[in-house]
């Protein structure tokens, strides 16, 4: 008999070509997403003339720099317009399909891999972005690499890896109304921190995890690397099955039933031992934001800001203090007295029509008191957010319904928040500056986002909710 | 790539947790090429306001630490984004090793591709060398990657890094080449693998 087996040993084993005896081992990579950014990688290639080993398997996408707001067609920022162009041009000289900025399947690499069935259970997937690891959500090994090691998978197809530590996290019971993926991973990062999971994969299990949709998963498995995950994983089941059949580059017919038959046995053996094991009650979840310039800065909305005095480790208090200074806060502050300038919904976080469903469902009939941008996941998301209508909500509310890119989560692409300002955001980093220099993050799901719009501060979005279809 | 082996030079401490590489090499800076100077805008944010002006206090800027080429900082140096070019950064500005608790996975990853090398040490170590730098800032510290010790002043302290990173940064190692020797063994496994696995190819 062969020895239990975690999901994460048994999709390790499924692309090991060669381990050598310093235990490094060389990995079969099934999909390469590249977007702008990986501009450096080919120049690599163009410097040693070296072709793509699998365009096949290498799909580029056009996200972190195109325009979410201005008009498309004329992108007014040379540099900008330059990396776009850039993209295009290395695609077409490697003959790799690209998503490219007018493709009506353009949008976030994040988004765009799940949703064309690119991404299938049991494949190894990397890209060069952290948030890669949104892929295991369905399955999948998947983690964000340089622009050296995009150059060596460009090259090669093939990606050296040292085996990570396994960790299982255990989400069980059931999460009350109102209360989403979102709320449970920033649950998670403020318990473990944003090291907790530093060289470990994780499994995320137990039922609160099962009961999710796909995209509160991908929500779920985008932000493990801000816990300092490798990756994050679900086991594929049903759910799983159910969203891959079907979609444009997924298995068909036979191949797609011999899919199942695989990705079926993709689940942690019974007795398998992990490296760590952390477990959360999901009824004990509130919904979460962040206050400060860390994810792990996250408590639940009725909390107040943390107070340096009362920290005896004096690196910790010292972490708080910077982040209270920089934030514009006080210690102590009720977190639902903090009043916001700006509102986000986006990013490969929480840009899927169901984080867009759920911001509609608070907004509807109601008006927020800021500016806002809602740029959905892809344009597709878009397309259909608009044949459901949710455009007129977030239109009619008074926010901005704007196109599909990485937007204001990064910035880059010139949409950023003014010095000084706070935005109540459904992004994944409230790191100082991250929207935009002096730029204040707070980071939430997207319902609690909406909440905040109406409000005009950080605010629960529970009894917004009362009454309504969620 | 460069090797490394040894070095002993001036070394900056810098007290804070989790510098991400959003700090290291903010989004702006993520068009330029390499050849456009990404040492000058290292850190940017924090080493000058937002008229251009360096900010006095912050290390970096303190004539005792301009030229450092070894940082010593808090614990999750490197985190956050997977950008290379923050690694480019800090090794165009000539910081040539990084001394933390530590580090972002895929940072650590990044550095030692372009021969940084990232020395873990545990909290109280990194405490130390932080209050001792501060306190005498002259103090040359040697990091030796052969012996996988920190010298500073009287102290010496054991290091950890990954014996395969050790060994790509003593030997200035190139991955490709590396790769390529083992095309037979990929080219089977693709073949095998496309028997095994066909539905792992897209369909469309």
């Amino acid at each position: 008999m062969t020895e239990a087996q975690t999901l994460i040993d048994k999709l390790w084993a499924a692309h090991e070509i060669v381990r050598r005896e310093d235990g490094d081992s060389l990995l079969w990579v099934d999909r390469h997403y590249v977007h702008e950014g990986s501009f450096h990688a080919f120049s690599r290639l163009a410097e040693r003339g070296a072709p793509v080993a699998e365009p096949g398997l290498t799909f580029g996408v056009a996200d972190h720099y195109v325009p979410t707001r201005a008009p498309r067609d004329k992108i007014g920022n040379p540099d900008i317009a330059r990396m776009v162009r850039q993209m295009d041009e290395n695609a077409a000289k490697h003959r790799i399909k690209l998503f490219g900025l007018n493709d009506r399947r353009q949008g976030i690499v994040h988004v765009v891999g799940p949703e064309q069935g690119l991404t299938l259970p049991g494949l190894l997937i990397v890209c060069g972005d952290s948030h890669t690891s949104t892929h295991g959500a369905l399955g999948a090994f998947a983690f964000g690499i340089g622009a050296s090691e995009v150059a060596h998978v460009l090259m090669t197809q093939t990606i050296w890896q040292r085996r990570p530590k396994r960790m299982r996290i255990t989400v069980n019971g059931e999460a009350a109304p109102g209360i989403g993926a979102k709320d449970i991973v920033l649950a998670i990062i403020a318990k473990i921190g944003a090291d907790g999971a530093t060289s470990h994969a994780i499994e995320f299990a137990g039922s609160a995890i099962r009961a999710l949709s796909i995209e509160g998963r991908l929500t779920l498995c985008n932000m493990s690397i801000e816990a300092g995950a490798r990756c994050g994983m679900v086991a594929p089941d049903h759910v799983t099955f159910e969203y891959v059949k079907g979609r444009p580059f997924a298995p068909k017919g036979a191949a797609f039933d011999q899919g199942v038959e695989a990705w079926s046995k993709l689940k942690t053996d019974d007795g398998a031992e992990f490296d760590r094991e952390v477990a959360l009650d999901a009824a004990a979840i509130a919904p979460v934001v962040t206050w400060g310039t860390s994810p792990q800065h996250a408590l639940p909305i009725d909390a107040s800001v943390p107070d340096p005095a009362g920290e005896t480790n004096p690196a910790r208090a010292n972490e708080l203090r910077e982040a209270i200074d920089y934030m514009g806060l006080r210690p102590g502050q009720k977190l639902t007295a903090i009043a916001i300038n700006r509102a986000f919904i986006g990013s490969c976080t929480n840009a899927r029509i169901e984080d867009l469903r759920a911001a509609a469902a608070v907004l509807v009939g109601r008006t927020s008191k800021v500016p806002g941008l809602v740029s959905p996941g892809s344009s597709l998301v878009k397309r259909q957010a608009e044949e459901e209508g949710l455009d007129r909500v977030f239109r009619d509310a008074g926010l901005e319904w704007g196109e599909s890119g990485c937007s204001m989560c990064v910035g880059i692409n010139g949409d950023i928040v003014a010095p000084g300002e706070r935005c109540a955001s459904t992004t994944n980093r409230n790191f100082r500056g991250r929207q935009g220099p002096g730029a204040r993050t707070h980071l939430m799901s997207p319902a609690m986002v909406a909440a905040a719009a109406v409000a005009g501060r950080l605010s629960d979005v529970r009894p917004l909710l009362a009454g309504r279809k969620i | 790539m460069d090797k490394f082996t040894r070095i002993t030079a001036t070394a900056c401490p810098l007290n804070v947790t989790n510098i991400n590489t959003d700090q290291l090499l903010p989004a702006r800076y993520l068009k330029w090429p390499r050849a456009a100077g990404l040492g000058k805008v290292l850190l940017q944010d924090l080493r000058f306001d937002s008229a251009g002006r360096a900010e006095p206090d912050f290390p970096l800027n303190r004539p005792q630490w301009r030229d450092a080429k070894i940082v010593v900082a808090g614990r999750n140096f490197g985190c956050g984004s997977s950008r290379e070019a923050a690694v480019y950064a800090l090794y165009d500005y000539g910081i040539r090793c990084v001394i933390a608790p530590s580090f972002g996975d895929i940072f650590a990853g990044n550095a030692v591709q372009n021969g940084l090398l990232t020395a873990a040490v545990p909290d109280d170590v990194a405490a130390e060398l932080m209050a001792q730098l501060t306190t005498t800032p002259g103090t040359p510290v040697t990091v030796d990657l052969e012996q996988q010790t920190i010298s500073c002043g009287n102290h010496s302290y054991g290091f950890a890094i990954d014996p395969v990173r050790r060994m790509r940064l003593l030997n200035g190692w190139d991955d490709i080449a590396l790769t390529e020797s083992f095309s037979d063994r990929i080219s089977a496994f693709k073949a095998a693998d496309r028997i095994h696995r066909a539905w792992a190819l897209p369909s469309e």
